[in-house]
């Protein structure tokens, strides 16, 4: 059967004349309202009009039940502006007038927020149900996936990635496949989002709402104290390094809409995330701490000698590092320059018994007065 | 409705450093004593700065589950959560008797009502007690044992110092154990010598940290004498010169701090029913032991 054929529910019915005994509606394409004297219920969709008796409420169309099921959901089953504000998002409400969304609903529609891959279905009666897996799994069977149903499980595996590494930012692009929620409630499904991804739906809200509080750098700044009043002393070059270090899309799947200051922008690209970042958040302030006390530090010319082919594996070892892709170097593949066998050569090669790069010493004075005691000075 | 939020300090490095407050989190959620429970962090998500925002309820109740009364609940939680007007004395305390304030939250178009830590509610004597039970697995546990309460010291905030003694006292004045005393980790009397400090042969040991890490599961083990090594783990009990050390690890852990969290927000003013008492039950370690 298909749902735009489905009758309303007793329940429904119910709660449909309840309202309207005390106040018209006007929800998503659908106007009602009871004449009291004439003992009349006027229902007007896109489709048309019509006017029965409380008898008759149960015999309406079956789009304009659509219509009435939907609002019973929404209005009814869902808790709250913001619930409900991500559920319309999750099934394009806004995109698609009732009939036809239900109908792409029967199918089921597909969203992604962050990693999340969520499906919102409807049962008969107009109620949604929704699913969550990693946007990895798309494809997969779901006997092959773990089954979860508590939505605050979804706490625990966002905690560690895939290598049991504990994520201390839970937007990190690291979240571990493998499990499913295959059959939420519409509080359940924003309870599961909210712990794999805290804070996000309502942020997003805000910003839905054009009521986005963004805190930019300088904001950061300023309010920090303690250990965390170094970062006041970061260049401002260096706070566009760290977001390009740090709020990248490959590093965080928020989209960063914190700036230098509110007139002040960085050129460092934001991203594409759906959900906005508004202010920097912790591991950025406490990077923000380490690099501003690495950048008190003056330059100093070093040289050394290098083979062209050694300068340029230097510099995709560094790649290798910052893009995650060590792990991915095969064991035997020599021939690539972050390889470890290849690695090791270099070291043997180029560093000396104080494990200084080419024999010259970080700092080469305090390098002098130690020469003969053996001190590693890197 | 009614929202409760547990603020508390995670970690960046330690996955186990949240650990405590999302199972007091949930233990809270299984009584209903309040419409949600959501929790945020100073190092973790949400935020300090966002969690009211993830709160729904017209009376928020927020609990920092911290052990003394200092720069984080005093300074960096008011500000980061934006309460309006907060003053430090407004808890009128002494270092220990904090209790509630009622603050508008920039964030948020709501009061909040802003409670001391759990450290130094007089609830977490009984949640120490109940950790000596737990480590022994005896709930008379009392007569022919020590017990000291492990701090961290003075280093950065005499409070911090005040809490210890605080419950220090008061498990003394219990008359349960034997010998009851203070000891810390960067001050006199210290833990090293823990043997020392005790004519008990058997000694129970628990720091009133929150949450299990570097230092409950490292400096103290090892200046104990428990281990040489934390990797190689120790035995509990464990023998030091001639004294079984009973060692509980942070007190933070054990699930009664639940308990101690609803007191915090029933003394701000919340209705949580009987939930106090079912918490006070449900985490009893002895509960099966007693056919219960």
């Amino acid at each position: 059967m298909s749902t735009i054929d489905s009758r309303l529910s007793a329940t429904q019915l119910a709660a449909f004349r309840d309202h309207l005994t005390e106040e018209p509606i006007e929800y998503d394409g659908l106007t009602a309202n009871y004449d009291a004297d004439e003992a009349i219920y006027h229902i007007e969709t896109p489709d048309g009009k019509t006017s029965v008796a409380a008898d008759e409420l149960s015999t309406v169309a079956a789009e304009q039940a659509a219509y009435l099921t939907n609002w019973h959901f929404y209005t009814q089953q869902v808790g709250g502006e913001i619930v409900r504000a991500f559920c319309r998002w999750l099934e394009l409400a806004d995109e698609r007038p009732v009939p036809n969304r239900y109908a792409a609903l029967e199918d089921g529609i597909d969203r992604e927020w962050g990693q999340l891959a969520i499906t919102t279905t409807i049962s008969d009666n107009g109620s949604r149900r929704y699913e969550i897996r990693h946007a990895d799994d798309s494809d997969a069977a779901a006997d092959a996936l773990t089954t979860h149903t508590d939505p605050l499980d979804a706490r625990d595996i966002g905690t560690l990635d895939a290598d049991g590494r504990y994520r201390p930012l839970r937007t990190a692009p690291s979240l571990t496949a493998g499990w499913l929620f295959a059959d939420l409630t519409a509080n359940e499904v924003y309870e599961a989002v909210e712990a794999f991804y805290p804070a996000t739906i309502v942020n997003w809200h805000r910003e839905q709402r054009g009521e986005l509080d963004v805190d930019h750098w300088r904001d950061e700044q300023d309010r920090q104290s303690g250990i965390y009043n170094l970062i006041t002393v970061l260049p401002d070059e260096a706070v566009d390094w760290a977001a390009a270090a740090c709020c990248d899309d490959s590093q965080c799947v928020k989209r960063r809409e914190w700036e230098l200051s509110e007139e002040e922008s960085l050129t460092a690209a934001g991203g594409d995330g759906v959900f906005p970042c508004r202010e920097p958040c912790s591991m950025v302030v406490a990077a923000g701490r380490e690099w501003a006390k690495l950048e008190r530090e003056d330059t100093q010319r070093y040289e050394f000698e290098l083979t062209p082919s050694e300068k340029e594996q230097i510099e995709t070892i560094i790649d290798a590092v910052a893009d995650g892709t060590v792990d991915e170097i095969r064991e035997a593949d020599v021939s690539e320059p972050a390889n470890r066998y290849r690695v090791r050569y270099l070291r043997e090669k180029r560093f000396d018994e104080a494990g200084n790069l080419a024999g010259t010493p970080t700092h080469p004075e305090a390098h002098d007065e130690h020469a003969d005691s053996g001190d590693t000075d890197h | 409705m009614q929202s409760l939020v547990i603020v508390a300090h995670g970690s960046h490095l330690n996955p186990d450093s949240a650990t405590p407050t999302h199972t007091h989190a949930d233990t809270i959620r299984a009584t209903s004593a309040f419409d949600e429970v959501r929790t945020g962090f100073w190092k973790e998500q949400p935020s300090l700065r966002e969690v009211l925002r993830t709160a729904r309820g017209d009376d928020i109740y927020v609990v920092p589950l911290f052990i003394s009364e200092g720069y984080f609940t005093e300074r960096v939680i008011p500000r980061e959560l934006r309460l309006e007007g907060w003053d430090p004395d407004l808890w009128d305390s002494d270092g220990i008797s904090a209790d509630t304030a009622t603050l508008p939250a920039g964030d948020i178009d709501n009061d909040v009502h802003y409670c001391g830590p759990v450290g130094t509610h007089r609830a977490m004597t009984d949640v120490l007690i109940r950790r000596a039970v737990s480590v022994t697995g005896d709930e008379n546990v009392g007569d022919g044992f020590g017990f000291a309460v492990v701090g961290h010291g003075t280093e950065r905030n005499e409070n911090s110092a005040k809490a210890i003694e605080y419950h220090t006292d008061r498990i003394r004045e219990t008359g349960r154990f034997d010998e009851v005393k203070a000891l810390f980790m960067d001050e006199e009397p210290a833990v090293d010598d823990v043997a020392d400090h005790f004519d008990s042969e058997d000694i129970i040991v628990v720091p009133l940290f929150i949450a299990d890490g570097f230092h409950t599961q490292e400096d103290i083990p090892e200046d104990m004498g428990l281990t040489d090594d934390y990797r190689n783990g120790y035995d509990v009990p464990a023998t030091v010169d001639g004294h079984r050390i009973w060692y509980g690890g942070a007190v933070g852990t054990e699930e009664l701090t639940a308990d101690v969290i609803l007191e915090r927000a029933a003394d701000a003013g919340a209705d949580i029913g009987d939930a106090i008492a079912r918490v006070r039950q449900q985490t009893n370690p002895t509960r099966e032991a007693a056919g219960d």
